[in-house]
């Protein structure tokens, strides 16, 4: 018997499965989320400078590699023990309000307003983003432009649009110019003004979806984000905080470099992602449902007090009179993402508007005086950690990488069992099922679907498994 | 002044007759008149190696492929740069030279001020037909201000010439044999640890990769500066030249 062991088990993006288990009653008794891609980023890492791992790290990813190159570059800024320049700390915000901005325009306008403006029995044809650009065109172009305008701040400030190298341990590569900031501060109005008209939008057509807001990932569970002491929203620095489903902190003050004490990572044998759950509530490996906890704007929302920006706050408000306190369904991850499309044009304004941030101090250097360092970041998906551990000379010799997605893991295995259990209905599933289990998953916006989906049809292998393990039903696309 | 005094002779480039100086490689001669012929291990100052092999072209009547660098002109030769066979040879010396190594641009520090990644466009290399190596070598940054990454050097042997030629200190020399060889300093010792090392940089303003760069460099920051030794080796030899002229 030959034996296959892939270790460490690490990084992954693109396909995905789903495995439904029926019991002998053929009711669901189990609903399974596998990655079945392989990147091994932690390993082919070691070795190299820390200085190069922001770019390095940042090829993890095309839609959000501003996110790795900011908590890359955190940790270099650890390894070196630097405070970088508060102008430099100014252009990180904003680059990643920017990228916020414009992965967050992707994830509602390109991918999951089809579903939700074309319906979720529309033709799968023409259930993407052109046949968003046929039915609501001035939707599509508003929408395309926003992220056309979070991409040029990622541009304008670090370099390139993506995978953009100027962010640097130690700061920012070059300072901003009068007429960057100028450029940006033009299209800044027209951002503000999509963002708030959609979400206007959004809440008013809330009402369709009552039955996917019960069902969509509607369980309570942790959630974890960056917080402040000023308890506003945080998406760069910071300490980490946990809420419960009912908005209680569970744990709060939590160093970014002490992340291991609180949360475990657990590998699985049917997927490459890693599940990492909240490690106080976990006892048994096998019992790690126990500590599921979500990150990203549902999570962010749940575990700020304001949003630290006027509209948004009122938007907040009305936010959280609706989902009841603490959101808890993962169908609001739309909603939650709007109003922070909203509050980093807010945002991005109180920052364009001061002087400081065309100062030309933007660097700090020094050699390597720490040899352990941990970097987080807010992605527009969740929490990101990277750890770094380097010899003396600043070369890795163990990384390890926490992704948002692998955090929703968890979340996503519950979300597809709620929908398979309200929809599935005997051995046949009808497309628009297959297309509200999709639905549930682009509701979290995983990154493993980054490379595949951009055309509104992620690929999807669902089987149904009846309790003696013989498929009884099988749907695939892509 | 001192060139306007050289014997000339008449060679051809691609049926163009130019004067040559007696003496100088085909190379130079080309580069005097602007015929475009590709290299990486040749730098003006420097001995002549030969070992890339890029700048190779054909002269009439001989079947052999020959290094332009180390290629002497002689009276009436016809010199064919630019001929089918001599693309495709180059094309695949350049991508041999990526199978062997692990050159990856998009993270490297010298992406977008590197010889080798220009030399891969000016060849028109837009995939690497061979298997790569991938092979695994430690990088050494036990130096303070320079680091050396073995993935990316191509042997081209320029820091090891500089420095012996130039900075006199001879750190730098070419270990083992064949698929091995590597660069190795003061004896197959971390460069940090080198006595006879002096901190000048000549060998990291000559590399035309990325395998040696400053301390610190972040991917794309890293600008290497050849010239710089051929202005010096020329102000070592009395003269003066146009450092534009020259790679």
């Amino acid at each position: 018997m030959t034996t296959i062991k892939i270790d460490p088990v690490t990084r992954i993006e693109g396909h995905a499965k789903i495995t439904l288990g029926l019991g002998d009653d053929g009711t669901l008794e189990s609903a399974r989320f596998h990655v079945t891609e392989f990147r091994g980023f932690e390993a082919f890492c070691r070795g190299r400078p820390v200085w190069e791992m922001p770019s390095l790290t940042a090829r993890t990813c095309g839609i959000c590699p501003v996110s790795h190159l900011l908590a890359s570059a955190k940790a270099g800024d650890a390894v070196m023990g630097v405070r970088i320049p508060s102008t430099a700390v100014m252009l990180r915000r904003v680059v990643n309000l920017g990228q916020i901005i414009q992965s967050h325009a992707l994830s509602f306008f390109h991918l999951s307003s089809p579903d939700l403006l074309l319906g979720w029995d529309a033709d799968p044809a023409a259930r993407n983003i052109f046949g968003l650009m046929a039915e609501e065109p001035e939707l599509a172009r508003r929408g395309i432009r926003l992220r056309s305008f979070g991409q040029s701040v990622i541009e304008e400030i670090a370099g390139r649009k993506v995978h953009a190298p100027g962010i640097v341990p130690g700061g920012i590569a070059h300072p901003m110019t009068a007429e960057t900031r100028a450029m940006l501060r033009a299209g800044l109005e027209e951002a503000h003004a999509t963002a708030a008209g959609t979400l206007s939008m959004f809440v008013e057509m809330l009402g369709r979806f009552e039955r996917e807001i019960g069902a969509f990932g509607n369980f309570p569970s942790l959630h974890l984000g960056l917080a402040n002491d000023a308890g506003t929203w945080e998406h760069y620095d910071g300490h980490l905080r946990f809420v419960d489903g009912a908005g209680e902190v569970v744990a709060d003050h939590i160093e970014p470099w002490k992340y291991r004490d609180w949360i475990g990572e657990s590998a699985r044998v049917d997927s490459y992602l890693k599940s990492p759950y909240f490690k106080p509530l976990v006892d048994d490996d096998d019992q790690v449902m126990a500590g599921v906890y979500r990150v990203g704007p549902l999570a962010r929302l749940n575990v700020c007090t304001t949003m630290g920006a006027p509209l948004a706050d009122e938007a907040l408000a009305v936010y959280r009179e609706r989902a009841g306190g603490t959101a808890n369904s993962s169908f609001f991850y739309h909603w939650a993402r709007l109003i922070e499309i909203l509050a980093a044009t807010e945002l991005m304004g109180g920052f364009l508007a001061d002087d400081a941030i065309e100062h030309d101090l933007v660097r700090s250097t020094a050699g390597i005086n720490h040899r352990h360092a941990v970097g987080v970041s807010e992605a527009p998906r969740g929490t990101l950690f990277h750890e770094y551990r380097v010899d003396g000379h600043g070369l890795l010799e163990d990384v390890n990488m926490i992704i948002a997605t692998g955090q929703n893991n968890l979340g996503m295995n519950e979300t597809i069992r709620q929908i398979a259990a309200e929809w599935i209905d005997g051995p046949d599933i009808p497309e628009p099922v297959l297309n509200r289990i999709e639905a549930g998953i682009r509701a979290y916006d995983p990154c493993l679907s980054c490379s595949t989906h951009a055309l509104g049809r992620m690929p999807l292998d669902v089987e149904l498994v009846d309790g003696g393990g013989t498929v009884v039903a099988r749907r695939r696309r892509g | 002044m001192m060139r306007e005094r050289r014997r000339t002779l008449t060679v051809s480039f691609d049926g163009v007759e130019v004067d040559a100086y007696v003496g100088e490689s085909v190379l130079q001669c080309a580069r005097r008149h602007q015929v475009d012929i590709p290299s990486l291990c040749f730098l003006e100052g420097l001995s002549v190696y030969g070992g890339c092999r890029v700048c190779v072209i054909e002269v009439a009547e001989d079947l052999r492929l020959r290094p332009a660098c180390a290629t002497t002109v002689a009276a009436d030769m016809e010199v064919s740069t630019d001929s089918p066979r001599l693309k495709a040879y180059r094309k695949a010396i350049v991508e041999l030279l990526f199978a062997e190594g692990n050159h990856v641009c998009a993270v490297c520090v010298s992406n977008g001020n590197c010889e080798l990644q220009d030399v891969a466009v000016h060849v028109g290399m837009d995939h690497v037909r061979y298997d790569q190596r991938s092979p695994m070598r430690a990088i050494d940054a036990s130096h303070p201000k320079y680091l050396f990454d073995p993935n990316r050097c191509i042997l081209c042997t320029r820091c090891v010439r500089v420095c012996d030629e130039i900075e006199g200190a001879h750190v730098w020399d070419v270990g083992s044999r064949g698929q091995q060889a590597v660069l190795t300093t003061d004896l197959n010792q971390p460069w940090g640890t080198s006595t006879s090392c002096t901190w000048c940089g000549k060998c990291v303003a000559v590399c035309p990769t990325g395998s040696l760069s400053y301390q610190g460099t972040a991917v794309g920051e890293m600008h290497h500066d050849p010239k710089m030794i051929v202005r010096l080796a020329a102000a070592r030899r009395g003269e003066w030249i146009d450092p534009e002229e020259y790679r």
